[in-house]
């Protein structure tokens, strides 16, 4: 007893001050990446080439634009382009609620938009979420267990997993969605009683990720099921993950993004 | 004709695939079977499409007391005599070359599907695996024997997988697993997309092993192009491969604590587990080490601020660590709980070729870093931690035995890195080669194998994760305990789906 008395006050109390104090990612952290106009050469293909994901894509003006829901957040993708127009910040911030929204030609996304009054007056303050892993590699998973750990502790804004989807207000899918697991996406996703929302957690369920056109995975959430909430990473942070969660309830202001009284 | 074991085969040297002896079937079969009685054990069994036709099945065999490879192969169409029988470490090998190849491995005692492959490599089953939709489970009749089938779906953020159990009240009598849901053409994926980019597909065979699959697959690829790493990226490559050990052995702990209801453990471990995700984050930018490891070294250097910073994070863990980690398992009732539970006899191991922690649990002590030294690991050792009882209590030791040594090594690797580059060329690979490149990966010996054709083209990438080998080990563990132990059992071998499925 006294052991664990003397282990327990040893250690301490370890939740993130996310998110209303100051969050530091290390240096070397590769967050958001974004696009300098100035040093995309115009008419200039070279990166496409080198790319291991399809993270640029053709924009408005003949320059490249990112498709940040393709992003596989590689040190390559960076030095895929031979000017330096491409660099990771270290901006942990990456949700959108539009599949369009994640297609930026600077990389910059737009805010995100809360749940209509009526939803976010059913889960704004008790979110329950079934988790489904299709064609994965266990990455997102992993940062979805730890979103429940005493650092991230997701409890605290009332949002939690549960074991059964009769019991779940919304579907989280990560993986590519392999053809072994197409149908049980499906009949997860009817069983969640409606009004529902689907988050996409990971590259692999915004487009395939590593795994795109595998003829054995079907590209990231098939056609058929909506998704309210984007969340782009390979895998997300798990800060990235809540910080998408909190803006879909319309829990954080704006700026800052501190949590609203 | 050199002999199987005559070739120089070891872990990441490379040797002409015409020099692989090229034997009958009966000689084929034969010689496995002898060599697996003779101490030898299945590294790898898989099928590879001959250009002019049939297929090449080819056998990677291990010495582990010598540390030598050994490999051979026969040329078959149609179907062959099974090995199974005779050799039951072959039988989840001899299901997938079933599928991934058509070929019928005649009087498989179980043949059905591994993952069900309708595309792999161009050819389908042709009838010799049966539909995975229609596939009828073994079933026990008797009063008051009841089926659960639990899954793919689980009830938690777990990866997809089906379990169905046959039990009499609470006691299982059987358990079988049917996986692939996580398939997602990996192996072809990897023979198709060019180097160094493929890197990025052997990081996602399992996100909890980025470091373990991408050393294996980019020391293959190193082996082949005859680049060699520096002394320099040999270490930061062991201290990454330890602080994934770290990470994975610490969350299990956690999550062990967390099945037996032991919150206090739990919580610590998991929490701790973070701080090892968080310094390959300070090193590589990515929780889990992606974009570290690269064909011919590492991206990332540990320059000398960092070492400091690494350093003062580690100690302040390996204090924490030993305080939580008696705390856990000094306690009696902790104990008691895992002891007994989920036993896999050392013959059991034997038979089934179990390797990593569950292989060390039963005190057959297979540690590729010990057995098949290669980079850093053949300057530094690290002792092999073994248990012999079997149980979900041994499994628990030795991981703790294992988060011990690793954080002793890399506080050392970390304070006395050799001076250098980090990165080497790693240019064109050399045609007509066969590589056997193993890693101990934090659930135990990882494989990647790879052929390249005439042209310097990877010709067939086969990749063998140790939850491929160890699967069976839950299977042969449930009955006689009851099924509300499943979890424990489940959590206490903590496989990859993704890395069995591929």
């Amino acid at each position: 007893m006294l052991d664990f008395l003397r282990t327990r006050w040893a250690q301490g109390t370890r939740t993130s001050p996310f998110p209303d104090g100051a969050i530091e990612f290390p240096e070397r952290f590769r967050g958001r990446p974004a696009l300098d106009a100035s040093r995309c050469k115009l008419g200039c293909q070279e990166c496409r080439g080198a790319m291991p994901s399809a993270l640029v894509v053709p924009g408005p003006d003949g320059r490249a634009s990112l498709d940040i829901g393709a992003c596989l957040f590689s040190p390559e993708e960076a030095t895929a382009c031979q000017h330096g127009a491409i660099s990771y910040t270290r901006d942990h911030r990456l949700a959108a609620r539009g599949r369009a929204d994640l297609v930026s030609g600077s990389g910059e996304l737009p805010g995100l938009e809360a749940l209509e009054a009526g939803t976010r007056r059913l889960f704004g303050r008790s979110l329950r979420l079934r988790s489904v892993a299709a064609g994965s590699c266990n990455g997102c998973e992993s940062e979805l267990v730890a979103l429940s750990n005493v650092v991230f502790d997701m409890a605290r804004f009332g949002v939690q997993f549960v074991a059964s989807p009769r019991h779940a207000d919304g579907l989280v899918i990560s993986g590519a969605v392999s053809r072994n697991m197409l149908d049980a996406v499906h009949r997860t996703y009817e069983a969640i009683p409606d009004p529902r929302i689907v988050i996409a957690v990971g590259a692999c369920a915004i487009n395939g990720g590593p795994f795109r056109d595998s003829p054995e995975v079907e590209n990231g959430v098939p056609v058929g099921i909506p998704v309210d909430l984007w969340i782009p990473g390979c895998p997300p942070h798990p800060l990235t993950v809540l910080d998408g969660l909190l803006r879909l309830l319309g829990r954080l202001e704006e700026g800052q993004g501190r949590l609203k009284a | 004709m050199k002999t199987f074991d005559e070739l120089g085969l070891r872990n990441r040297r490379a040797v002409p695939f015409a020099d692989v002896p090229k034997e009958t079937v009966s000689r084929f079969r034969d010689t496995v079977l002898q060599a697996v009685r003779d101490g030898w054990r299945i590294v790898a069994l898989f099928g590879c499409p001959e250009p002019a036709g049939g297929t090449r099945i080819v056998a990677v065999l291990g010495e582990d007391t010598r540390g030598e490879l050994g490999a051979l192969s026969t040329v078959v169409s149609g179907g062959y005599p099974s090995l199974t029988p005779e050799c039951p470490e072959a039988h989840l090998f001899e299901r997938e070359i079933a599928e991934q190849c058509g070929i019928v491995p005649e009087g498989h005692p179980w043949l059905k599907p591994v993952r069900r492959h309708p595309v792999d490599h161009g050819t389908v089953t042709g009838g010799a695996v049966k539909d995975r939709e229609r596939y009828a489970f073994f079933q026990v009749h008797g009063e008051e024997v009841h089926e659960v089938a639990v899954g793919p779906v689980h009830a938690g953020i777990i990866e997809p997988g089906h379990f169905r159990f046959q039990a009499h009240g609470e006691e299982v009598l059987f358990l079988e697993i049917m996986l692939g849901y996580q398939h997602r053409g990996v192996e072809r994926l990897l023979e198709t997309r060019a180097w160094p980019n493929a890197v990025l597909v052997a990081e996602s065979i399992a996100g909890d092993t980025v470091i373990g699959h991408a050393s294996a697959a980019c020391g293959a690829i190193e082996a082949l192009a005859r680049s060699r790493k520096t002394p320099r990226a040999q270490a930061i490559r062991g201290i990454a491969l330890e602080l994934e050990r770290l990470a994975n052995h610490i969350g299990d702990l956690g999550a062990i604590a967390g099945d037996i209801a032991y919150q206090p453990a739990a919580a610590y471990f998991g929490r701790m587990r973070g701080e090892c995700l968080n310094l390959l984050m300070t090193i590589s930018g990515n929780r889990y080490g992606r974009g570290l490891i690269r064909p011919g070294g590492v991206r990332f250097d540990i320059p000398p601020e960092m070492v400091t910073e690494v350093r003062a994070r580690l100690e302040i863990l390996a204090e924490e660590l030993t305080a939580v980690g008696r705390l856990m398992l000094k306690n009696a009732s902790v104990q008691a709980r895992l002891e007994g539970v989920g036993v896999v006899s050392r013959e059991t191991c034997v038979d089934l070729g179990l390797v990593g922690v569950a292989a060390r649990a039963c005190e057959v002590p297979r540690d590729v870093r010990h057995d098949h030294p290669y980079g850093v690991f053949r300057f530094a050792h690290i002792p092999v931690a073994t248990a012999w009882a079997g149980d979900v209590l041994a499994r628990t030791l030795v991981r703790w035995l294992e988060v011990q040594r690793s954080l002793a090594f890399v506080i050392e690797q970390v304070s006395a890195l050799p001076r250098g580059g980090i990165l080497a060329a790693c240019g064109a690979l050399r045609p007509g080669e066969l590589v056997v490149a193993l890693e101990e990966g934090w659930r135990g010996e990882i494989a990647h194998v790879i052929i390249t054709d005439d042209s310097g083209r990877v010709r067939r990438h086969k990749v063998v994760d140790p939850s491929f080998h160890n699967w069976g080990a839950l299977a042969a563990a449930m009955p006689g305990n009851q099924i509300s132990d499943f979890p424990l059992c489940n959590k206490s071998f903590n496989l990859s789906y993704a890395g069995h499925d591929l």
